[in-house]
């Protein structure tokens, strides 16, 4: 659906070139929600404006749907940006106009009749959840409920493609998840595409088929959400993963246990798929003469599994710990040793 | 009524109301046109806008900012030899109207620059990535989004146009400054004066009520 072969995006600026896209390569599957994640000033924005032809790559290509958006120009680009559309962080609607007058205004753009687009308008904002809140005016509403009118908008047209500009980023944690299982919802039944930049790794673990890591205007690592977050490679992407998986007092508690016991190790085990399934603490403590101390555990969904993280302290003679470490690195689930005590 | 204001002749005094009025009317939809016409290009051709133009905004830029420093009084007076070669005439309501547009066109153009500068950037972003033509952007996107900016700046320069009929009126454009002037001031006559004076300001409360009436209809924010 989607082929970015080697695009380039440098802007010349007083103290020389800044190379906001740096030699993109990639690949999306249709009906497949893909995102890309990092920090910001990593050249994401200028990567998914490249999709609908809102920046034009210096070199290299964008293929769009079959069309090539770093190409066209004129009456055919607004054509391809009719079936590509997008979501905004800041919705972008416009205040002048009440929700119904919103959705409308892509279908106006297209030459829909005005009987047509009532009857487009109506299923729009059922499809969102919005039903009665036709006549309202953008400020009556609040975050979530713009971007629901941002994404009945955006599906105006039926396009083949949607693409999402940090469209969570200004909602609250509660409002984000409704919005996010909305565009599960919409990515299900309608097969749509989805394209989506975040810096939040909750995004990317929570509706993302695969994902894309991206630093300094290159893409470091890419991958499915699973893999990505079951053995992360780059520094960077260790962590985006973190951000999820541990949550921050992780580190004070871990602290913490160190100075309390001074003996024994802090061990990280990760858990991937059917590896959660096992009674793994339980036959630790049975085959081992050790203490097991559970400190902090988490289990996270994606879109193709789930993944659990668990810090336990273990505490015992030197020999039963390195046996009962090894005994568990045998048992598919990741190990790491935090700190020696 | 006849005590307080002994020297008004009320038939000459509507008269001359009707005058302004005329001038007043004309000049406010003439500059609202021209102006609104005149800001959109100075917007459309700053940076980062859909028709960046450097050379086009530097000229338009310097035209605007000329006339708009050029006092009133003297711009009227520039432009005779202007107003005669397009109305054969410099008496009459209609001579004034040359000078009363020009002068407040560049004027209302800063203030419709300065509306569709606040316009969120984002919202013209969007409807670009929807496929929208530039036509589309004026129209649906720039002008109705940046409406109550335009409508309450149309009422400043209105008022500013009613005070500028009035000095016009002095070189004999005729109206309620005419009158004030030739038969208030130049006979002495100060209760014609302050009746000119008195309808002048009912007029102009007139247009700042309907102008903030419309503002706070138009404004969904």
């Amino acid at each position: 659906m989607i082929t970015i072969n080697k695009a380039k995006k440098i802007y010349s600026s007083k103290k020389g070139e800044v190379r906001a896209v740096d030699d993109v390569n990639l690949e999306v599957k249709e009906g497949e929600i893909f995102g890309v994640i990092g920090y910001s000033g990593a050249g994401k924005s200028t990567l998914i404006r490249m999709l609908n032809g809102l920046e034009i790559p210096t070199s290299g290509s964008v293929v769009v749907a079959g069309r090539e958006v770093s190409r066209i120009k004129g009456a055919e680009l607004r054509k391809a940006r009719q079936e590509i559309s997008m979501i905004f962080q800041h919705f972008n609607l416009l205040w002048s106009r009440t929700v119904a007058e919103n959705i409308a205004f892509p279908l106006e753009i297209a030459g829909v009749s005005k009987a047509e687009r009532e009857k487009r308008v109506k299923e729009l904002i059922t499809l969102v959840g919005l039903e009665g809140r036709g006549d309202a005016y953008p400020s009556q509403l609040s975050g979530g409920q713009k971007q629901r009118v941002g994404i009945a908008r955006a599906l105006a047209n039926n396009p083949k493609v949607l693409l999402g500009d940090e469209a969570t980023s200004a909602l609250d944690p509660q409002t984000t998840d409704q919005i996010l299982d909305l565009l599960v919802d919409i990515n299900k039944r309608l097969g749509l595409t989805i394209v989506l930049i975040t810096h939040e790794m909750h995004v990317i673990r929570k509706i993302c088929h695969r994902v894309a890591v991206m630093e300094g205007g290159k893409i470091v690592e890419t991958g499915p959400v699973l893999e990505v977050f079951k053995n992360p490679q780059q520094p960077i992407t260790k962590r985006f993963v973190q951000q999820v998986t541990e949550p921050e007092e992780t580190k004070e508690t871990v602290d913490h246990l160190l100075s309390r016991y001074p003996h024994g190790r802090v061990v990280q085990l990760t858990f991937v798929g059917e590896g959660a399934e096992q009674p793994l603490i339980s036959n630790l403590i049975r085959e081992f003469p050790i203490m097991v101390n559970i400190v902090q555990g988490k289990i996270s969904q994606t879109q193709n599994g789930s993944y659990g993280t668990l810090f336990i302290h273990l505490d015992g003679e030197e020999s039963d710990l390195n046996r009962a470490i090894a005994f568990i690195g045998q048992h598919e689930v990741g190990v790491e040793v935090i700190s020696n005590g | 009524m006849a005590e307080l204001f002994p020297n008004v002749k009320w038939d000459r005094m509507w008269e001359a109301t009707g005058e302004t009025l005329y001038m007043s009317a004309i000049s406010v939809v003439a500059t609202f046109i021209l102006g609104a016409i005149l800001g959109l290009l100075l917007f459309l051709t700053s940076k980062g806008n859909i028709w960046e133009n450097k050379p086009v905004n530097v000229v338009l830029s310097a035209f605007v900012n000329i006339f708009r420093s050029i006092p009133f009084i003297i711009l009227i007076v520039l432009l005779i030899p202007f107003t005669k070669l397009i109305l054969n005439t410099m008496i009459g309501e209609n001579a004034a109207l040359p000078a009363l547009i020009i002068g407040s066109a560049p004027f209302y153009a800063r203030m419709v620059e300065i509306g569709l500068r606040e316009i969120d950037k984002g919202v013209i972003e969007a409807a670009k990535s929807m496929g929208a033509k530039t036509t589309t952007i004026i129209w649906k996107v720039l002008l109705p989004e940046s409406m109550p900016a335009l409508v309450s700046g149309i009422t400043v320069t209105a008022i500013a146009l009613v005070s500028y009929t009035a000095m016009a009126g002095v070189i004999g454009a005729g109206g309620l400054g005419n009158l004030a002037y030739m038969e208030g001031f130049q006979r002495s006559r100060n209760d014609v004066t302050l009746m000119a004076t008195i309808i002048i300001l009912v007029i102009v409360f007139v247009i700042q009520f309907i102008g903030d009436l419309v503002t706070r209809k138009l404004d969904k924010r």
